[in-house]
């Protein structure tokens, strides 16, 4: 039987990444679309060796590479999550492709790299779930948010697409002075980078706890900004809108996802200081509040699933509260299916019509299909029993009711509330409006693949959400 | 045969999605479905304890998860409601103009939520089937709906919504309170684990309120009603008698399968708070009922009033009065559904329910007012009908409970002050009655039509389940009468 290793993943990944490019490069004549396709089938490859992979307790004493990369079941799982949302995402862009060949007139240049450098955010995501250790956290967050940088002003001939690209360069800058300011402040007292380390350093009582957690505030604050964790929410709805729609996918699952494992890892050695929590609890009651409320009068849907990914960030901190790693998991995995579900329907309706709501008037009668497709997306995003979001939901409020925070229960209820109101927007516009336009929306085969396996998936795990423990266990 | 029950709904109304036509498939699935629920009544063994026809698929071992389905005499009885509403709501619909396809689809949604509910014995998929209904009735309301259909299909969605979340946080925190080795989503276990004393008296506190507020809601308990008449006047004929039939229903059945056997304490604690609210229910909006200057309106505040009675029965906990209360959940359901089936056939005739509009119609459509009078009788409580037995049953049962020779206590005055619930309720039934089929017709209503022959199927199936439980109240009362005393008997 083959043997494979967590690392050879990465490295795998960055090697299609960089034959890709090469290709690209050189092959002048080559079809762009069938870069996209070899993308796709080299990662479909990774993801299916990537089961073969068996997971390695985390070493507490090891040296050298495995000092600071773990190949522990969370991580694996995660690696295989950024696979999967990177394949999705992959095939979201084929669709888009046209939209950005027009922002290049006259020539085809930029599409091949489109398709490539997502592979290498994918690298990057895959090292940073494995993390343990500062520097490398730092470094492989580097990997991620640089090549965000070029995806998210792809398309940068359009004017909110270039302000989306300089508001996420400027922020993100900025995010990460903190990190490296945090860690510098969290190395000076304890000595140590590794998480590992920092535990026991910080067990010893003449650690200077003030200081330590203050350099925690600043690391904190670098990773709020990646979840979009209330009050470094500010760039998400504009860096949102802007970005190409796959780009913004992209970023709303796959950047999240890496961020709340990094912070599940992160905060573990600062759990003993009880201010810790009571930070998170106050942030999570913040992001819920904000994101939910500012969700309420979206009328583009772009923006609207912006606001939703800081109110679904929200619910997640209610998870790393309580530091239940289960529930933040598998709410991570249905929040994987259903955006993406969402953004791929949105991807293929906005070329017919338009970003807005009002531009999904009538669609049930225009493609059944695609109305029906974004009904379980919209559903399963507020929340509805036999979706995978309902069973997040619930996991999530299960673990807060068994430790009692009873502020963050009350607040979810009634935030749940509000998703209602404008997810049901959505299905609203999809079935009460009529329309005059009765065109038909075709949809390639492809991506009707790729939408019936997420609407499958997010009523099969709404059903049955035993196989995402199981994996988490193995 | 539970199973088919449950999925025969739901899968018909994927068929009729995929483009199955609409009526016939609606139709077809709603009589298959009453069919097999008649065999399960004919079949029923009555002196059996606990639950019959018991199916169940492991879904998470580890959580005590488990797809389990099954009868015993109580959700019997909610299944035989839900499919004999669901016949008649299906008859009743007609021709659909706009997206024919989705209204049977969601209509038959709401019935096999509905159903499911009623025959899970899993918590989970209890509460699980009954958000199934959650989507349709926003649809239903908000695309077919009249009137100010806009704000009633947010209403009712986000009323239901944040009602059922507090709901699920009940059960949470109802699985959590038992032990680790006791927890269980299984109702059964849960029942057994009870009667060991697994559960606190102080954890049992807060499930209740939880409960009560969670299903309250659901059930249009009084402070949190306002969603209910507003929806029922916007909503579509038939989707109105399924809610207000049928799925409305959810909230008493589970404050009767769950609150009384598993927090009894929390029940005991509570019982003055919810006395006081039932009888806001009864009084209060029996007295905005007698205001209303709409028939629909009229409808959707009355079904609010009489829960307060059925509330009355499940807060007393006396075998008598839970057992009237099952009766009376049935009546009202059959009979409000008969009542909202004619308003909604008068609406569509006339395009108005205006009290100041309507009037001699029973000239014109004899029938029609027969059968509203039947409904209305029915609702008022004439002896005779079921609801006459449910309620009595209810009043005895409730007077009964800690009556003591030195005077009245609470529930001796709730019984007293629910009494005049029958009252205000003879005046609003009465008077709606008249100013629609009584007097003078006015010249623009002289053309209108009889109700189709066709339609007297249903409302026969309806008035007749009306006069043969009045009638024959025991059979019923055979059913359910065992399972309150295991429940009410364990936890004394």
């Amino acid at each position: 039987m083959m043997r494979v290793t967590a690392p050879e993943l990465e490295i795998a990944v960055l090697v299609l990444g960089m034959v890709i490019l090469m290709v690209e490069a050189f092959a002048a004549k080559i079809n762009k679309r069938a870069l996209a396709f070899a993308a796709i089938a080299g990662l479909a490859i990774v993801l299916i060796a990537s089961f073969f992979v068996a997971p390695l307790p985390s070493p507490n004493q090891a040296t050298g590479f495995w000092s600071f990369y773990t190949a522990d079941r969370l991580s694996i799982f995660f690696k295989q999550f950024a696979l999967l949302t990177t394949i999705l995402v992959l095939i979201m862009m084929i669709d888009y492709a046209p939209v950005v060949r027009r922002s290049f007139p006259g020539a085809q240049d930029g599409v091949g790299e489109f398709f490539a450098i997502p592979i290498f955010t994918c690298a990057g995501l895959m090292y940073l779930v494995s993390a343990i250790d500062f520097v490398f956290i730092f470094v492989s967050l580097e990997l991620v948010t640089i090549s965000f940088y070029v995806l998210v002003s792809f398309t940068r001939r359009n004017p909110i697409t270039l302000e989306a690209g300089t508001k996420y360069l400027v922020l993100s800058t900025v995010s990460t002075a903190f990190l490296v300011y945090g860690i510098a402040w969290i190395f000076g007292v304890t000595g140590q980078t590794s998480l590992y380390r920092i535990t026991q350093a910080l067990a010893n009582s003449d650690v200077d706890r003030g200081v330590t957690l203050l350099g925690m505030v600043f690391v904190l604050v670098a990773l709020g900004f990646n979840i979009a964790a209330v009050p470094f929410q500010i760039w998400v709805p504009d860096v949102y809108q802007g970005a190409p729609t796959p780009v913004t996918a992209y970023l709303s699952v796959g950047s999240k996802a890496a961020g709340f494992v990094v912070l599940l890892r992160v905060l573990l050695p600062f759990l003993t200081l009880p201010q810790t929590q009571r930070l998170i609890v106050l942030i999570a009651l913040l992001t819920l509040i904000y994101g939910n409320l500012a969700a309420l009068p979206q009328a583009n849907l772009k923006r609207l699933l912006a606001y939703s990914s800081i109110a679904h960030a929200g619910y997640l901190l209610i998870g790393v509260v309580c530091f239940d790693v289960r529930a933040v998991t598998f709410y991570l995995v249905a929040y994987l299916l259903m955006t993406l579900l969402s953004f791929a329907v949105l991807i293929i309706v906005a070329q017919q019509t338009g970003e807005e709501i009002s531009d999904f008037d009538g669609l049930a009668k225009r493609s059944p299909f695609l109305a029906f497709a974004m009904l379980v997306a919209m559903v399963s995003l507020a929340g509805v029993p036999f979706t995978a979001g309902f069973l997040g939901k619930f996991y999530i409020f299960y673990a807060a009711v068994l430790q009692r925070q009873i502020m963050l229960v009350v607040v979810g209820v009634l935030t749940v509330g509000c998703g209602f109101y404008y997810y049901l927007k959505v299905v609203r516009a999809m079935y009460w409006q009529s329309t005059t336009n009765l065109t038909k929306i075709p949809v390639n085969g492809l991506s009707r693949l790729a939408i019936s396996a997420l609407v499958i998936a997010t009523i099969w795990l709404g059903v049955y959400p035993q196989p995402i423990f199981d994996a988490l266990k193995r | 045969m539970v199973l088919f029950i449950i999925f025969c709904p739901i899968v018909a109304a994927v068929l009729i999605m995929v483009g199955a036509p609409a009526r016939k498939t609606a139709l077809t699935a709603s009589v298959l479905t009453f069919a097999a629920t008649l065999y399960l009544l004919a079949t029923f063994g009555d002196g059996e304890h606990g639950f019959q026809h018991v199916t169940s698929f492991t879904i998470s071992p580890e959580w005590r998860l488990s797809f389990t389905t099954g009868i015993d005499g109580l959700s019997l009885i909610m299944v035989v409601l839900a499919t004999i509403v669901t016949v008649a709501a299906v008859w009743f619909a007609g021709t659909v103009e706009r997206y024919e396809n989705a209204f049977y689809a969601c209509l038959l949604f709401i019935s096999g939520g509905a159903i499911g509910a009623f025959a899970s014995i899993d918590l989970f998929f209890f509460y699980a089937f009954h958000e199934l209904a959650l989507i349709p009735t926003f649809l239903l309301i908000g695309i077919w709906g009249s009137g100010n259909r806009v704000a009633a299909a947010w209403k009712i969605t986000i009323y239901l919504a944040i009602g059922s979340f507090i709901l699920l946080l009940g059960l949470i925190l109802l699985y959590q309170s038992f032990p680790p080795a006791f927890r269980s989503f299984d109702i059964r276990r849960l029942t057994v684990a009870v009667s060991l004393g697994q559960i606190p008296a102080d954890a049992q506190h807060h499930i209740y309120l939880l409960l009560l507020i969670g299903f309250g809601i659901l059930v249009s308990l009084f402070p949190f009603h306002t969603w209910a008449p507003e929806a029922y006047a916007s909503a579509p004929a038939s989707a109105a008698m399924l809610h207000a039939g049928v799925l409305k229903k959810f909230g008493l059945y589970g404050l009767l399968r769950l609150a009384i056997p598993l927090v009894p304490e929390g029940a005991r604690h509570w019982t003055t708070l919810l006395v006081v609210l039932l009888l806001g229910n009864i009084i209060y909006v029996g007295l905005v009922t007698i205001a209303q200057k709409r028939l629909d309106w009229m409808l959707g505040y009355s079904s609010v009033m009489h829960m307060g009675y059925i509330f009355l029965g499940i807060a007393s906990a006396t075998i008598l009065a839970t057992t009237g209360a099952v009766v009376l959940i049935f009546a009202h359901g059959v009979s409000i559904a008969l009542l909202f089936a004619i308003a909604g056939e008068l609406r569509r005739r006339t395009g108005t329910l205006a009290f100041d509009e309507l009037g001699g119609l029973a000239r014109i459509m004899p029938f029609a007012g027969l059968a509203f009078g039947f409904g209305v009788f029915a609702a008022i409580g004439l002896p005779g009908f079921a609801n006459f037995a449910g309620e009595i049953m209810i009043f005895f049962g409730a007077f009964k409970h800690g009556w003591t020779m030195d005077g009245f206590h609470i529930f001796q005055i709730a019984t007293v002050l629910a009494l005049w619930g029958v009252v205000i309720s003879t005046v609003y039934m009465l008077r709606a009655y008249r100013k629609t089929f009584m007097g003078t017709v006015s010249e623009q209503w002289k053309q209108l039509v009889e109700l189709r022959p066709t339609l007297r199927v249903p409302v026969t199936l309806l008035v007749g389940a009306l006069i043969c439980c009045g009638f024959f109240p025991q059979t019923f009362v055979r059913m359910v009468a065992p399972t309150f005393r295991t429940y009410l008997t364990a936890n004394r």
